[in-house]
């Protein structure tokens, strides 16, 4: 068994687990887990039959020689499908160095900004971008996709529209998926949505009352026309307008700003990152001046660091869900990072004339298939079209669509007399042979003569504006350039690939290589969302089995893998809580209790579900208290729909009371949602299903090794039991709508998903999925229990180790934590005037990633060190502590002044020990090397602690002039 | 400088100087000091009306927001211009500069006094 994967996976071996379990007084790590976690949720009392469903553990090879197999099962078609994914060429450079780099997929949401300015550099490039092109002030640092970003542009335009109306308008010529998702999400919100045919020659009438209108441009069929009438009439009636972009459309045609638009939408998915099956890849939003505080999601933003040098870090940040809770501009907080930064790459890249080049060359080809297919007598019915042509074929589309994928094309049927085709930037001239073809023609395109063929672009839409101006899109023209601006930016950051990240609630665990091996075979990353079923075998084959391993593990009988994040999950889960009660007659269940405790999305969640939120209170130990959750059932129990906790608790604790606390939901009708940010204390051990909840999402990206990328992809399933499943997400262009579904005494059947859409694509992000399969097919379900005791394990031990430097806030049964621990700084802070950041900050000087600031209590750090990380490197961290500590106490003595010392003065730059005098009271080698060891494995910080104030109270969000480097 | 003992308060940590009919509105240092480093801040329009109690605009920190209670029914006949382009006024001079709104109003509702605020913040 000496290579088995768990023991690859898992940081600590016997030996090491029995010095932590000495130092712990305990015997075995069963006898840890069994003290910590109540015994009357364990899954043993639960499981009906032998146990789990799981397979046998396989070898990493043997994983990766199944995925093989399941990748041979797609057919990977030219996809002319178009509906906003098309194929693209991601350039070798950007594949290796980002996507295939550690570096960039192993780390964090850049909370910490002065570890994390490679990839803020990265995003605001991405920012910059999608400002230019759109021609709007302001972009965020993306959004989960397409769709969702047209969700939240609504949900934009009715915060800041002064109309008054709750009624949106939506071109009737809009991609078909995001109608899906308006309709739905439109629903829960009591927002009436208006489909409406719109032209250059609307009116006022045509229109009515309305806070929003939503326009696609170009439009799904192809079509491009002038909205800039549509926009007037908007702001006229005080509505906003929200035009969803094709960005490589916008290198030629005038952009949203210039025509008038409040907000724009979209994907940069084209842009270098491949379909993977619906995903991931980053939406984007940019929004006009004044509507900047309005955004949601992650916003990255220019300020200075202590020397006064400019800086990145994430702006804005109280607009988010953790701070205002349901108040929230929105629910989400994950972006799509990893792949805002390829897209964004990309640009840089191309620069300017290379984007122009690529998008002229998709038009001139579109353009040539137009004049071909006329030649022949086809009736093309687009006249101004970019990349997208419709053809009118009277009862014969499904013929035409039939021959065409016989020859390896994949077009798009809309209707039975009517075919979409779409050009990308990997279209041939010998493609579009083989699409006449399936038309009835033969064509010779080697000797087309482009100035002859038809361009689809009308004048009066022609962009004259510039974009991209600034000199990183303008500089990295060869590739040596380019993989050094990208390994510079990479060592800039601290990622998993330097040293342990113990954030806590963040699971920044093993990632491993064998994991990522199938995300970028073409079988898996070349398949666009809406192929037909016949393509994606292997692909459906994969899904079921997830769904079926994760009901499995969470005693849940059915899961859709759809949402793209946690927050999506919560979503979905609430959703179906909704469809549930109204199905059920009760429509006036709006209510969701939710604990003090709780993360502030499960809050944001539950306002966009259409509920009311209550808060319950939670006791002096941190636990949610029972005497508040009894009055607040009662007070409304007629209009109790759910109740939302995480468990453990958000304090990183089993709280004893759950199976309790559910059933008190459970008597007053309510439906119990768990939130499964903390399943990787459970996983093995315990069931959310088990002991009362009706449904969950799950954090691939935590528990199920999915990397963080810096700030996203996520992934998060919703799980529910049978009496929910058939409100889950569903998708009006699934290749399948039926799921698996746990039938009595472990029998399996199939349920249709038939709640709305909360994607883009059917099954979310599918290209990442073979990374979560792959991880419980190498643990099975005695390794994932393994690894449940290894990170309970190593949050106790490093709680035991500190208890005499930083007091333990919570603790449940036996003075125990589950898989992370909260720190007390508070008494620190009273006694020495250090704070939590200062701390925070001195961490990078030796070497590390803080842990959780402030988060889920002010004040405090809360530690989780996961099962991947090894005992040599637990303890470096304890000892930087308990060093700190120490100076921390040098301060209290005096020996430092308080607004002079190491801490205060942290992070330490290079430049700030070498530069000018060195007059501080104490020395070069405190600052920088506190420790022997690191003097051959120093981190060094780019820039010193940066001032979030300035940079809020002078917002700036694209690339500063190289000048203010200087 | 402020003479905050003359000033009013709320339990949700506004001074208030009232002249005449006319009530000046701001934040106590204390809430000032606990929201940090103020970033921006929302106040109501002018000519609005605005009902006692209820939110009528947002201060906002680098880590929290606060929210704006009107102390009083009334009329807004002025808001610190200065404030809005200066929200850091807010940390700086809380009981002066840092002035957010000033409402017109009928009858004033009981407020606290400066040794009652004092003895909710506890000191």
């Amino acid at each position: 068994m000496s290579h088995a994967f768990a023991q690859r996976h898992i940081g600590t071996d016997v030996d090491a687990q029995s010095h932590m379990l000495a130092t712990l007084g305990y015997a075995s790590v069963d006898d840890l887990v069994s003290a910590a976690m109540p015994a009357s949720i364990h899954a043993d009392l639960f499981r009906q039959d032998a146990g789990s469903a799981l397979p046998p553990a396989a070898t990493e090879n043997e994983a990766v020689a199944e995925l093989r197999a399941l990748a041979d099962r797609n057919t990977v078609k030219r996809s002319m499908i178009g509906q906003g994914y098309y194929d693209t060429f991601t350039p070798a450079v950007i594949k290796r160095n980002v996507f295939e780099n550690p570096s960039w997929y192993t780390a964090y949401t850049p909370y910490q900004p002065e570890i994390s300015q490679g990839r803020l550099e990265a995003l605001i490039n991405f920012q910059t971008m999608i400002a230019d092109l759109t021609g709007l002030t302001t972009a965020n640092a993306s959004m989960l996709d397409e769709s969702t970003a047209v969700v939240e542009g609504m949900l934009l335009a009715l915060r800041a529209s002064k109309s008054g109306s709750r009624r949106f308008i939506v071109d009737t010529d809009a991609f078909p998926q995001t109608h899906a998702l308006l309709v739905h999400r439109a629903a829960a919100l009591g927002i009436e949505l208006a489909q409406v045919a719109l032209t250059e020659r609307t009116t006022a009438e045509d229109l009515g009352d309305y806070f929003g209108v939503f326009v696609q441009y170009p439009a799904a069929s192809g079509r491009i026309w002038n909205p800039s009438t549509v926009i007037a009439l908007a702001h006229e009636h005080k509505a906003l307008a929200v035009v969803a972009a094709d960005l490589l459309a916008l290198t030629l045609l005038k952009s949203p700003g210039d025509l008038g638009a409040d907000v724009a939408v979209g994907t940069s998915q084209r842009f270098g990152v491949s379909m993977g099956f619906g995903g991931p890849h980053a939406g984007y939003m940019a929004v006009r001046k004044g509507l900047e505080r309005q955004l949601p999601g992650r916003l990255v933003g220019v300020s200075v660091d202590a020397a006064g040098h400019p800086a990145y870090r994430l702006a804005l940040q109280v607009r988010e869900q953790h701070i205002r809770r349901d108040k929230a501009t929105s629910n989400i907080c994950t972006a799509q990072v990893l792949l805002a930064v390829m897209a964004g790459m990309y640009a840089v890249y191309h620069g300017p004339q290379g984007l122009k080049a690529i998008a002229t060359r998709v038009h001139e080809r579109t353009g040539a298939l137009v004049a071909a297919l006329r030649a022949i007598d086809v009736d093309v019915r687009s006249d101004a079209f970019f990349d997208t042509i419709q053809v009118n074929v009277p009862a014969g589309a499904a013929e035409v669509v039939a021959k065409a994928a016989a020859s390896g094309y994949n077009l798009r049927q809309v209707d039975e007399n009517t075919i979409s085709v779409s050009v990308d930037e990997t279209t041939t001239l010998a493609d579009l042979s083989y699409v006449v073809g399936a038309f009835g023609g033969r064509s010779a395109f080697g000797h087309v003569d482009f100035d002859a063929v038809q361009h689809g672009l009308p004048a009066e839409l022609d962009r004259t504006s510039d974009f991209l101006t600034h000199p990183v899109f303008n500089t990295h023209r060869s590739e040596t350039s380019m993989m050094r601006y990208l390994k510079r930016l990479a060592d800039y950051d601290y990622a998993l690939d330097r040293g342990m990240i113990p954030l806590g609630s963040c699971t920044m665990k093993l990632n491993a290589a064998s994991e990522m091996e199938a995300v970028s075979w073409p079988e898996f990353a070349g398949i666009h969302p809406f192929a037909p079923k016949a393509d994606v075998e292997g692909y459906l084959h994969l899904v079921r089995q997830l769904e079926t391993w994760l009901t499995d593990v969470t005693g849940y009988d059915s899961v859709s893998l759809q949402p793209n994040a946690g927050s999506q999950g919560e979503l979905a889960g609430l959703l179906a809580i909704r469809g549930f009660h109204q199905s059920n007659g009760e429509t006036d269940r709006t209510v969701c209790l939710i604990p003090s405790s709780a993360h502030g999305t499960n809050a944001a969640s539950a306002a966009l579900a259409g509920m009311r939120v209550v808060v319950v209170a939670c006791d002096d130990l941190g636990n949610v208290d029972l005497a508040d959750l009894h009055a607040k059932i009662a007070e409304h129990a007629e209009n109790l729909a759910a109740l939302m906790i995480t468990y453990p608790s958000t304090h990183g604790v089993y709280e004893h009371e759950v199976a309790t606390i559910c059933k008190a939901v459970h008597d007053a009708g309510g439906q119990v949602y768990v939130d499964g940010a903390n399943l990787n204390a459970l996983l093995g051990f315990a069931r959310y299903g088990d002991f009362g909840g009706d449904v969950s999402h799950l954090n691939l990206h935590k528990t199920f090794c999915i990397p963080h990328g810096g700030g996203g992809p996520g992934v998060g399933p919703v799980a529910a039991k049978a009496h929910l499943a058939a409100f889950l997400p569903g998708h009006p262009l699934a290749q399948s709508d039926e799921h698996y579904l746990l039938g009595a005494a472990g029998a399996t059947a199939t349920v249709v998903h038939g709640g709305g859409p909360v994607s883009a694509a059917p099954y979310g992000s599918p290209s990442i999925l073979p990374i979560s399969w792959a991880y419980v097919r190498m643990m099975g379900i005695d390794g994932l229990k393994q690894a449940t005791a290894a990170a309970v394990l190593a949050a106790n031990y490093v709680a035991k180790r500190l208890e005499n430097s930083y007091p333990l806030l919570y603790s449940g049964e036996n003075g125990l934590v589950a898989h992370e621990c909260i720190l007390d700084l508070r008494p620190l802070t009273a006694a020495t005037g250090v704070s939590v950041d200062d701390v925070a900050k001195r961490l990078v000087d030796y070497g590390f990633h803080s842990p959780t600031m402030s988060f889920p209590v002010a004040g405090t750090l809360m530690v989780e060190p996961t099962e991947s990380e090894d005992l040599g490197e637990i303890d470096r961290f304890i000892d930087a502590m308990i060093a700190i500590k120490a100076e921390a106490d040098a301060v209290a003595a005096g020996r430092w002044p308080a607004d002079d010392n190491p801490l205060h003065n942290a992070p330490h730059t290079a430049q700030s020990v070498i530069e000018g005098e060195w007059e501080h009271p104490y020395d070069r080698a405190t600052a920088v090397y506190p420790l022997a060891s690191l003097v051959r494995n120093k981190y060094w910080p780019p820039v010193r602690r940066i001032d979030n104030a300035y940079g809020d109270r002078n917002l700036v969000c694209a690339c500063p002039p190289p000048e203010a480097f200087e | 400088m402020t003479d905050t003992s003359k000033l009013q308060y709320t339990a949700e940590h506004e001074w208030v100087l009232v002249e005449g009919n006319v009530a000046t509105v701001g934040i106590t240092a204390y809430a000032a000091e606990k929201l940090g480093d103020v970033v921006f801040v929302e106040l109501p329009d002018v000519g609005s009306t605005v009902a006692g109690g209820t939110v009528v605009g947002e201060i906002e920190s680098t880590k929290s927001v606060g929210e704006l209670f009107a102390p009083v029914n009334g009329t807004v006949t002025a808001t610190n211009d200065a404030v809005v382009e200066s929200p850091e006024l807010v940390n700086s001079d809380p009981f002066g500069e840092g002035w957010l709104i000033r409402v017109e109003f009928e009858t004033l509702p009981t407020l606290l006094t400066f040794a009652e605020y004092s003895a909710l913040i506890g000191e």
